[in-house]
């Protein structure tokens, strides 16, 4: 219940920061995306269910408040939450590296979606321009972001997996 | 008991729960796209929850750039300040008298001519609090919804021009797509000519050079220049006719030889929206 709870105000915290504060602090109108370093960071921490969950809702957040159709972006974040799950075997908290390159894949995986089915198939040929115009620069910006952000989610993740240790124990007892 | 509890929870897969909701997940986009219901009660209860926390932030955060802003300029103000300020000094009494009674011709000027360009509209202030967390479309939330009477289909205007149009809403706040988004069409005409065509926004042209795109205009006489203010359509089925766009940029002929294409640069401030007036009117299509 807890996790649930905490999980919501991570979510809320950072959606409500994407659509507002960061859009004041947007470099050539590019701005981070905050939802999917949650969404990939909690894929390989906790697996491919809690991933799975959390794209859905993150998705269906900016689907409700942004998208042009209900549950194309629901779709597009769960499957990323999901296939991070995978990589939670080869996960080690310390190391950063990991959690750099599958966050920047995610990001890359979710904006070539996006142009692939809402700017190619409206004949929006210029692949060229929009890879280094929009999909480059935001990658670099949500990088630079995960490094700050990456440190909390696993803190608050950490926190929460003690927590939930304590109570099993004291359940078992 | 828990661990029974365990066990029955690990019974569905979580393969299976993807499925499933990729299920939800394309069973809702059907609905929206064929029979555009879009959240019903999920908006309600978005709205209740998200809205304030976005205008609550944007608020502070609208606070923290201006201060950050002040601090970056504050140096090179200061130089310059000293430079100035003997010029400042001299100039100032002049200055002041026509500047005041210029300032004061022109507001005149431009509330009259705002005026006669929307004489009828009944309109609802209302302040944008949230932008599209992606950086693909051009699309906003406002703080007014279907409790103060905004419908789908609602123009939004800002200023002197036209931002775009409501394309939902929930009972606090409604979403607008600006006219600078990918995907947004107007039917706009020439308003000196009266020759009608299409805009449309275009996010490369938009982040290149500040301009969105026009096509299917009709000129044979090359009667249309570079600077006529193009407006609205009575032709469109969306927006309500004569409200400003902007202004021609660029004119191009294609290689039909027919009809021409081009730029316009629009009037309305995207970077800085704050403030928008919406339209309460919808358009009549005479259905």
């Amino acid at each position: 219940m807890l996790r649930k709870i905490v999980l919501f105000i991570i979510i809320s915290i950072c959606f409500v920061l994407q659509t507002t504060t960061f859009q004041f602090f947007s470099f050539a109108n590019i701005s981070p995306n905050l939802l999917i370093i949650v969404v990939s960071a909690f894929g390989f921490m906790r697996g491919k269910r809690e991933g799975m969950y959390i794209g859905f809702f993150c998705g269906l957040l900016m689907d409700i408040f942004f998208g042009h159709y209900l549950g194309v972006y629901a779709l597009l974040y769960m499957y990323v939450g999901y296939i991070n799950g995978f990589f939670q075997k080869r996960f080690y908290p310390e190391d950063i590296k990991l959690p750099l390159v599958l966050i920047g894949g995610s990001d890359l995986l979710v904006n070539l979606f996006i142009y692939i089915f809402m700017f190619l198939f409206r004949s929006r040929f210029d692949f060229g321009y929009y890879l280094l115009a929009i999909i480059i620069p935001e990658l670099v910006y949500t990088m630079v972001i995960t490094i700050f952000l990456y440190f909390i989610l696993l803190k608050v993740n950490q926190k929460l997996e003690a927590y939930e240790k304590r109570r099993s124990i004291k359940f078992d007892l | 008991m828990r661990t029974f509890r365990n066990i029955k929870k690990k019974q569905i897969e979580s393969r299976h729960m993807l499925f499933i909701l990729s299920a939800v997940c394309v069973l809702a986009i059907f609905f929206s796209l064929v029979f555009n219901i879009n959240g019903g009660p999920l908006k309600t209860i978005a709205g209740y929850v998200f809205v304030p926390m976005q205008q609550g932030i944007n608020n502070t955060g609208a606070w923290i750039f201006d201060k950050a802003n002040d601090f970056r300029t504050l140096s090179d103000v200061l130089k310059e300040n000293e430079e100035l300020q003997a010029q400042v000094d001299e100039l100032q009494k002049l200055l002041t008298d026509s500047k005041l009674s210029q300032y004061e011709l022109e507001n005149l000027r431009e509330l009259l001519a705002l005026d006669e360009k929307y004489p009828s509209y009944e309109k609802v202030a209302a302040s944008v609090i949230a932008k599209d967390s992606g950086n693909w479309f051009s699309t906003f939330t406002i703080n007014r919804g279907s409790e103060d009477g905004i419908e789908a289909g609602m123009n939004v205007i800002a200023g002197s021009g036209l931002v775009g149009i409501v394309t939902d809403v929930g009972p606090n706040y409604a979403k607008v797509r600006s006219i600078i988004d990918d995907s947004s069409n107007v039917s706009a005409m020439i308003a000196t000519t009266g020759d009608n065509f299409n805009v449309s926004g275009n996010l490369q042209s938009m982040n290149e050079s500040m301009v969105i795109s026009f096509s299917g205009l009709k000129d044979e006489d090359d009667q249309v220049k570079v600077g006529d203010p193009v407006v609205t359509s009575y032709v469109s089925d969306q927006y309500q006719q004569g409200i400003l766009i902007g202004y021609i940029s660029s004119i191009e002929k294609n290689s039909n030889n027919l009809t021409k294409t081009g730029t316009i640069t629009p009037v309305v401030d995207f970077e800085h929206l704050e403030d928008v007036l919406v339209i309460t009117k919808l358009k009549e299509t005479g259905e």
